[in-house]
């Protein structure tokens, strides 16, 4: 690896239960953006964007939707682990809403539903990130709001280049 | 002779998340398994007791990469429901809506997902700046984007869970100067979809099995209203497209499948453009001229040229309707409530999306059910990926095997936050 690579910042972004629009909002944030993000970030662990990707030591760890099973608090606590920072993205991680929507279902529309959660091993209760693990930052919306991400985004830059 | 498991964890470049098992024994495969393993989010549990108004804004982050689709797709089964007409506007408008999705969509999965594959590159973002041809890919690339961003901005309000559509008509109206700038950067990167056209034409991948589509077919190339046609010639109404649909519940997946007369099929860009490609608009057709001859086409990375194909279309046809309509601002239709059942059929980026809905007389949602391409195309990606393991097992080892397979699986583009969230319905027939 490069020197230069390695001054690089190392991005992780992960998804968990949502639909994923905070990352084509990311996407399309990056077509005004690309040129300078290849320049100063490494992007160490983004599924949507790579195939080899490495969980080792994150600078900035980019969370989008809310926590469903055991398997995504255990991803969750590792991810932390390796990161110096944790951005919580979107409404599904910060509030836990729409994608924890059964927390709200009636004792019939929960028994209706009952087997599937049991059959994957869901949590009985769907969780937002800050219940697992401590966020340094938020970005809401949802979809996150473009410029907010932005502003975080570049907090965050300025911090690690100081 | 070979006998092994073969897993792959969690594919890569593709939209949610799935993972896929499969067992060959003595150079047969046993099984193969994609599992489509997003958590249930049960949209169709929780649509059950809304107003039908605040449906298509829930149903809207069933996905977010096609969260416009199933925006429309609601609307759609929400006003047929109650009986209400679009004018000309409103359809021209949700037109344009679908060709900003379509391009922006369709560009994503090509380059960022796609194109890797081709230049034998990890990252889109690993081409290199310095080499003329990836510059050219890389800015050709966001500025497609960017194009079908500003276009669905522009008319739908965002992107992503547009703000301006809604059940009887928009909230909302392109002004005179955005629309003289979306024209201007529509025509700007018309050649570099060209040039995404011609990458797509020389891809060096093929696997070709004899297999059925089934797509909307409208009048002109679009994906908002029509007859669901298949490949065998049948011809199927909206309203009774469903009953032509098999569920088969795959216990290892969280979503739903679907077979058509017993057999599998396929949806999506390939599909549309093997039935209707005559449809297809004039200056689209007059550029492409002979190349469309390749369709129909059974050779599934064609799906991928479809979708080239498909952001040509948008973009020629969104400068044709954006020069030539005036937009004015119009009321919104008022719903007048019923007790009724309603059904939405169009063409999201990925194939037919499926909506219907029960609505009681007060306004407020009883059920409803919904499907959506990725389940319709599941059992043909098993298929498809159990031949293509039996033509590979003797030619190579089972790492390079998996890298085929993951190439092939998103040549189908499929999209995994829509597939996994519904729950089985047991549709009760009023």
């Amino acid at each position: 690896m490069t020197e230069e690579k390695n001054k690089k910042i190392k991005i992780g972004w992960f998804t968990f239960s949502c639909c994923e629009d905070n990352t084509i909002v990311m996407t399309e944030v990056m077509n005004d953006h690309w040129q300078e993000w290849k320049k100063i970030f490494d992007f160490r662990h983004v599924r949507v964007l790579k195939s080899n990707n490495i969980l080792d030591e994150l600078d900035i760890a980019f969370i989008e939707g809310a926590i469903a099973s055991q398997d995504h608090i255990n991803k969750l606590k590792e991810i932390r682990e390796k990161s110096k920072k944790l951005v919580a993205i979107g409404a599904c991680a910060i509030v836990g809403m729409p994608a924890g929507q059964r927390n709200y279902f009636s004792e019939e529309q929960k028994k209706e539903i009952e087997f599937l959660t049991a059959r994957f091993a869901a949590l009985p209760k769907v969780l937002r990130v800050s219940d697992v693990v401590k966020v340094d930052a938020e970005v809401p919306g949802c979809p996150m709001d473009p410029n907010k991400f932005l502003e975080v985004v570049n907090n965050l830059v300025k911090e690690f280049q100081q | 002779m070979h006998t092994f498991d073969l897993n792959l964890d969690r594919l890569s470049k593709v939209e949610g998340s799935a993972s896929l098992d499969v067992s060959v024994k003595d150079n047969k495969v046993e099984s193969v398994k994609f599992k489509i393993t997003e958590y249930k989010r049960f949209f169709t549990q929780a649509m059950k007791g809304k107003p039908i108004l605040a449906l298509p804004q829930l149903l809207a982050r069933i996905c977010g990469t096609c969260s416009n689709a199933h925006l429309l797709c609601s609307i759609e089964a929400c006003e047929n429901a109650l009986n209400m007409p679009q004018s000309e506007q409103t359809r021209e408008l949700r037109n344009l809506t679908m060709h900003g999705l379509i391009i922006r969509d369709h560009a994503l999965h090509l380059y960022m997902f796609s194109m890797p594959d081709i230049y034998g590159k990890d990252a889109f973002l690993d081409f290199d700046e310095n080499n003329p041809e990836e510059h050219q890919i890389l800015h050709d690339a966001f500025e497609i984007k960017a194009a079908g961003n500003f276009l669905a901005t522009l008319v739908a309000g965002r992107s992503v869970h547009a703000i301006h559509p809604t059940v009887g008509g928009f909230l909302h109206f392109p002004d005179q100067a955005g629309i003289g700038e979306a024209i201007k950067k529509l025509e700007a990167v018309r050649p570099a979809v060209l040039r995404l056209i011609e990458i797509y034409k020389k891809a060096p991948f093929h696997f070709d099995r004899k297999t059925n589509f089934m797509a909307l077919v409208p009048e002109k190339y679009g994906y908002l209203h029509g007859v669901i046609i298949d490949s065998k010639g049948n011809k199927i109404p909206e309203e009774h497209f469903r009953e032509h649909l098999e569920k088969v519940i795959l216990p290892y997946s969280q979503a739903s499948a679907y077979k058509h007369v017993g057999e599998s099929y396929m949806v999506g860009a390939l599909a549309r453009m093997n039935l209707a490609k005559d449809r297809l608009h004039s200056k689209t057709k007059e550029t492409l001229g002979e190349m469309l001859n390749i369709f129909p086409s059974t050779d599934i990375f064609h799906n991928n040229l479809a979708q080239a194909i498909e952001i040509l279309h948008s973009i020629d046809d969104s400068v044709d309707v954006l020069s030539n309509k005036k937009f004015e601002p119009e009321p919104i239709t008022k719903p007048v409530y019923k007790e009724a059942i309603g059904i939405g059929v169009i063409e999201a980026p990925r194939g037919t999306l499926y909506h219907k809905i029960h609505v009681g007389a007060d306004g407020i949602v009883k059920e409803g059910e919904i499907i959506v391409p990725t389940g319709q195309n599941q059992i043909n990606i098993e298929e498809d990926i159990s031949r293509l393991v039996e033509d590979l097992v003797l030619k190579m080892d089972k790492d390079k095997i998996a890298f085929e397979i993951e190439k092939l699986i998103r040549a189908y583009d499929p999209c995994m936050s829509c597939a996994s969230h519904f729950l089985k319905v047991n549709w009760k027939k009023s």
